[in-house]
C-alpha cells in the first residue's frame, strides 16, 4: 500500500465512522485509594483527531497509556477491534498494541539506532527477533520505512543516527515509526510539548493529515488549547481525573477552560 | 541499474558500508576460526566429563561437615596474615605509586624521558600477575609473608600509579600558578597545591587497591606467599577435604566483609 | 610548613587537623605492628637482596634451547586457547545473565537470584575456583576454561547489569508499544544503548583472561602455568625469564588485538 499516492482510497477493512474504541469506566489508582482516573468512559469514531486537553497531573497521560497499557489499569474495561484491552493476556495484549500506533512527547527514539532502523521498530511485532537482530527485515518493510520517510520530509536522513536529529526531525522520526505498525489507532502523548511553536503546528499537521489520509482515529493529548482548538475535529477537556467537557471544538468556550484549568487571570 | 543519483526500486538499505561488513565479517570469522581451532585442539577427557557432577557432589560432601576445630589453631594466624599481607602490601604500593606518578605526571616531571621510564615500570609492573611476582619473591626470601608482601606492592604499582599519575595531571593549574606566583618551593606546592586536589582520588584508589589485594592475598600462599592460602594448600596437600571446606568459607567471609568495608570507606570519605 | 608568616593575630587560620594527626600516628603504629606480626626483619630483607644478585645472574641470558621453546610454545599455546574460549563463552553467557541482574527489566525474583550469583562469582578468586574445577573436571585445560568462565561472568554480567540499569527506558517503552515481544525489545531498544560499553568491557576482559590463563596451571588448570610452576621448582630460572617475557608479550598483543576491537565496534 503506497502511502503517498492513495490519499482518498479507503482500506475495505477500515468502515467508515464505525466505532473505534470504547472506553468504560476506567479506573486508576497508583495508590489505593487515591483514584487519577475517576471511572472514565470516552467512545472514539472510526476517524477524526480527538484532543484531550487539560492542566498537567490531570491524568491525561494515564488515560493514555492506559489504552495500550503501557500503565495497567485498576478497573474498567476498553473495547478495541472486539476485545476487552484490559483482560488480555500478554501474547494478546502484545498482538493488540500492533494495531495502535503510539507517539510520545520525548520521541523515545533509540538514539544510537540510524533513523530507518528507528522507523523499522515499528514492524517489530512482526518481525522475528532474530531477523531483527541481523537487521534483515522484509524488502517490502524497508520499502514502505523510505516511503514513510518521504511522506514525513526525512528521505535524506535515513541513515543517519537519530541523535544527530532536532526535536521537530525526531518527532516526525517518531511518528513514521507509528504509522509503519500501519495502526488503526494513533495514540499520541504530548506530541508537541518538547517543540518550538512552529514546528508545533507542522507536527500536528503532520499527525492530522495522516491519520485523514489512512482513514483512522487519533487521540491526541496536548496542553495548548490553541493548536486543539485548530486541528482536533472533537476536543475532550479533563479536570481532576474525570471529562468535564467533550464536542467539537466551536463549542469549547471560555466557560468550559474555566471549568478546565480553574482560576481566570489566564485567559486574558 | 540506474546511475548513481536516481533511485531504484525497490530500495535497498543495510546497516554498514561494504567497507565495514568486510571488516566485520572478517573479525567474525577470526573468532570463529581461532574458537574452533581452540575446541579441537585442546584436550577435554571425555571420561572425567562424565562424572563430573558426581565428583563435585562428591567434593561438597567431604566438605561438610566443615572442620571448625580448624579455625584456632591454624586459620585464625593465616587470616591475620593475610589481612597484614594486604594492608601493608598497598600502604608499600602506595608508597612507590606516589613516587612513580610524580615521576610519570606531564605537569610535574617536566622530561620526556623520565616520564617514559616511569611509564615502562607502571606497565611491566602491571603485566607481570601477583602470583607470578609472588614466585619470584619466595624464590629470593624463601616462603612465608615477606614474598607475599612485595608481590602485592610490586604488582598494585601499576595500577596504582597508573591512576595517581592521572589524578595528577587533572589537577587544576590555577591554585599551582598562585603558589608559585607567590614564591613557593617545590615541596610547599606538592603539598598545598597538589595534595590536597588529589587527595579524594588518592583515597579511593587506595581503598579500592586495597580491596582487590586482600582477594589476591588469601591465594599467594598457594605459591608459597603465606596466609590463608598456605593453609589451604596444606590441607589441599593432606586431602583434609572438610579444612578446604573451612578456607574457602573464611576466604569468602573475608572477601564479602571487605567489600561492604571499602564500600562504606567510599561514601563516608570520598 | 613553615610557610606562615609569624606575628599574627591569636585567630588561627590553619587549625591543627587532630584527626589526620592521629590517623598517621595510628598508621604509623600499626605498621610497626604488622611487621613483627609478619615477623618482617630487615635481616631477611638484606639476604634476600644479597641472593637476589645470583637468581638474576642465574636467569640470564634467557634459556631459548630448542626443547625449552617447544615446551614453552605447547604451554603458551594452550593459556592463550583457554583464554580464547572462556573470552568467548564468557561474554555469551554474561549477557543473559547481566540482563537477568537488572532490576529495571527482570522481574524481582529473578533480579536476586542473578545479582546473588554473580556476588559469588566475583567473590572467588580464579584460583580457587580453578581449584574445585580441577577436582570436578580432572586436570587439564577444561578446569583452566571453567574457571576463567566464572571469573568473567563475574566481572562482565555486572558490568551489564549495571549499564542495562542507567540506560533510558524511554525507547524500551516505545518498542513495548509496537506490541514486540521481550526478545525483540531487547535487541533494537536495550542492546544499542549497552553495547558500545559492554565491548570495551569485553575487550578488558581477554586482556584479564589472557594473564589469568597463564595463572590457572599452577593449580592443574593447563596452559603455560604448569610449565612455569615447575620451571621454578627446578630453579630453572633462565627458562622461567623466557616463559615470563613470553606472558609479557602475548599480553601486550591481547591488549592490541582488544584496542583493535574496541575501535571496530564503537
Amino acid at each position: 500500500m503506497s502511502v503517498t499516492a492513495s490519499a482518498s482510497t479507503q482500506p475495505p477493512d477500515a468502515p467508515k465512522h464505525a466505532t473505534s474504541l470504547v472506553i468504560n469506566k476506567l479506573r486508576k489508582e497508583y495508590r489505593a485509594g487515591q483514584p487519577v482516573l475517576h471511572d472514565v468512559s470516552l467512545t472514539i469514531e472510526g476517524r477524526g483527531l480527538t484532543a484531550i486537553i487539560g492542566p498537567s497531573g490531570t491524568g491525561k497521560s494515564t488515560l493514555i497509556r492506559c489504552i495500550n497499557r503501557l500503565v495497567e489499569p485498576t478497573s474498567g474495561e476498553i473495547l478495541f477491534r472486539g476485545q476487552d484491552i484490559v483482560r488480555l493476556n500478554r501474547p494478546e495484549l502484545r498482538a493488540a498494541r500492533r494495531h495502535m500506533g503510539m507517539i510520545f512527547q520525548e520521541y523515545n527514539l533509540v538514539e544510537r539506532l540510524s533513523v530507518i532502523e528507528n522507523v523499522l521498530c515499528g514492524r517489530l511485532g512482526y518481525v522475528p527477533a532474530w531477523r531483527a537482530w541481523l537487521r534483515w527485515f522484509p524488502p517490502s518493510d524497508i520499502e514502505r520505512a523510505f516511503q514513510l520517510l518521504e511522506a514525513v520530509g526525512l528521505a535524506d536522513f535515513a541513515t543517519q543516527r537519530a541523535d544527530q536529529l532536532s526535536g521537530g526531525q525526531r518527532q516526525r522520526v517518531g511518528i513514521a515509526r507509528a504509522l509503519m505498525q500501519e495502526p488503526q489507532l494513533v495514540l499520541a502523548d504530548e506530541p508537541t510539548s518538547s517543540l518550538d511553536p512552529k514546528t508545533s503546528v507542522e507536527i500536528m499537521e503532520l499527525i492530522a493529515s495522516r491519520a485523514a489520509e489512512r482513514n483512522i482515529p487519533a487521540i491526541v493529548n496536548m496542553h495548548n488549547v490553541e493548536l486543539a482548538r485548530r486541528f482536533a475535529d472533537r476536543i475532550v477537556g479533563m479536570a481532576k481525573g474525570a471529562i468535564v467537557f467533550d464536542g467539537p471544538p466551536h463549542t469549547l468556550k471560555d466557560s468550559h477552560l474555566l471549568e478546565i484549568y480553574g482560576g481566570e487571570g489566564w485567559l486574558e | 541499474m540506474t546511475p548513481a543519483g536516481t533511485v531504484a526500486r525497490p530500495r535497498q538499505w543495510q546497516r554498514f558500508s561494504l567497507p565495514e561488513r568486510i571488516m566485520r565479517s572478517a573479525f567474525y570469522l577470526l573468532v570463529i576460526i581461532a574458537v574452533v581451532w581452540s575446541l579441537r585442539t585442546i584436550e577435554i577427557i571425555p571420561e572425567f566429563l562424565y562424572d563430573a557432577p558426581q565428583q563435585t557432589g562428591d567434593l561438597f560432601a567431604r566438605m561438610w561437615p566443615i572442620d571448625w576445630s580448624w579455625y584456632p589453631k591454624v586459620v585464625h594466624r593465616a587470616l591475620m596474615e593475610t589481612l597484614h599481607t594486604a594492608t601493608l602490601g598497598t600502604i608499600l604500593a602506595v608508597i612507590l605509586a606516589g613516587l612513580v606518578s610524580l615521576m610519570v605526571a606531564r605537569n610535574i616531571t617536566r622530561s620526556v624521558v623520565l616520564n617514559a621510564v616511569g611509564r615502562f615500570i607502571l606497565v611491566a609492573t602491571r603485566s607481570v600477575h601477583t602470583m607470578v611476582w609472588a614466585l619470584f619473591f619466595v624464590a629470593l626470601f624463601g616462603p612465608g609473608a615477606l614474598a607475599g608482601l612485595l608481590a602485592i606492592a610490586v604488582h598494585s604499582i601499576g595500577f596504582t600509579g597508573k591512576f595517581l599519575a592521572e589524578a595528577i595531571e587533572e589537577a587544576k593549574p590555577g591554585p599551582i600558578e598562585a603558589l608559585v606566583a607567590a614564591g613557593a618551593s617545590p615541596l610547599a606546592i606538592l603539598i598545598k597545591g597538589y595534595w590536597p586536589q588529589v587527595k579524594p582520588a588518592f583515597l579511593a584508589i587506595a581503598t579500592f587497591r586495597w580491596d582487590i589485594n586482600v582477594r589476591e592475598s588469601a591465594v599467594l600462599g598457594l605459591v608459597g606467599g603465606g596466609g590463608l592460602g598456605m593453609a589451604l594448600d596444606t590441607a589441599l596437600n593432606n586431602l583434609y577435604w572438610d579444612q578446604v571446606g573451612l578456607v574457602l568459607v573464611v576466604i569468602f567471609a573475608v572477601v564479602i566483609v571487605t567489600e561492604i568495608v571499602t564500600a562504606w570507606i567510599r561514601n563516608r570519605i570520598i | 610548613m613553615s610557610a606562615l608568616p609569624h606575628g599574627q593575630p591569636p585567630r588561627v587560620a590553619f587549625p591543627p587537623n587532630w584527626p589526620a594527626r592521629l590517623g598517621m600516628v595510628v598508621l604509623v603504629l600499626y605498621v610497626a605492628y604488622a611487621s613483627t606480626i609478619l615477623d618482617l626483619t630487615w635481616n631477611r630483607f638484606v639476604v634476600g637482596l644479597q641472593q637476589g644478585g645470583k637468581f638474576l645472574a642465574r636467569m640470564f641470558p634467557p634459556d631459548f634451547a630448542h626443547d625449552k621453546v617447544s615446551l614453552l610454545l605447547i604451554g603458551m599455546t594452550e593459556s592463550l586457547q583457554i583464554a580464547i574460549v572462556a573470552t568467548v563463552i564468557g561474554i555469551f553467557l554474561s549477557l543473559p545473565l547481566g540482563l537477568a541482574a537488572a532490576r529495571n527489566l527482570a522481574p524481582r525474583p529473578l533480579a536476586w537470584t542473578a545479582r546473588a550469583l554473580i556476588a559469588v562469582f566475583r567473590s572467588l578468586h580464579p584460583i580457587i575456583v580453578a581449584i574445585l574445577f580441577v577436582k570436578a573436571v580432572g586436570f587439564g585445560a577444561l578446569a583452566g576454561i571453567l574457571a576463567l568462565i566464572v571469573a568473567s561472568l563475574g566481572f562482565l554480567s555486572k558490568l551489564v547489569a549495571e549499564s542495562v540499569e542507567e540506560m533510558s527506558m524511554k525507547p524500551v517503552e516505545a518498542v513495548r508499544a509496537t506490541g514486540s515481544r521481550l526478545l525483540s525489545v531487547i535487541t533494537m531498544s536495550v542492546l544499542p544503548q549497552v553495547i558500545p560499553r559492554f565491548i570495551g568491557f569485553a575487550a578488558y576482559q581477554l586482556d584479564s583472561n589472557l594473564r589469568n590463563s597463564a595463572l590457572v596451571g599452577i593449580v592443574g588448570g593447563g596452559g603455560i602455568g604448569a610449565t612455569l610452576f615447575t620451571a621454578f621448582q627446578r630453579f630453572d630460572y633462565d627458562f622461567v625469564l623466557t616463559i615470563v617475557l613470553a606472558i609479557i608479550a602475548i599480553v601486550m598483543v591481547g591488549e592490541i588485538v582488544s584496542g583493535w576491537m574496541r575501535r571496530m565496534f564503537q
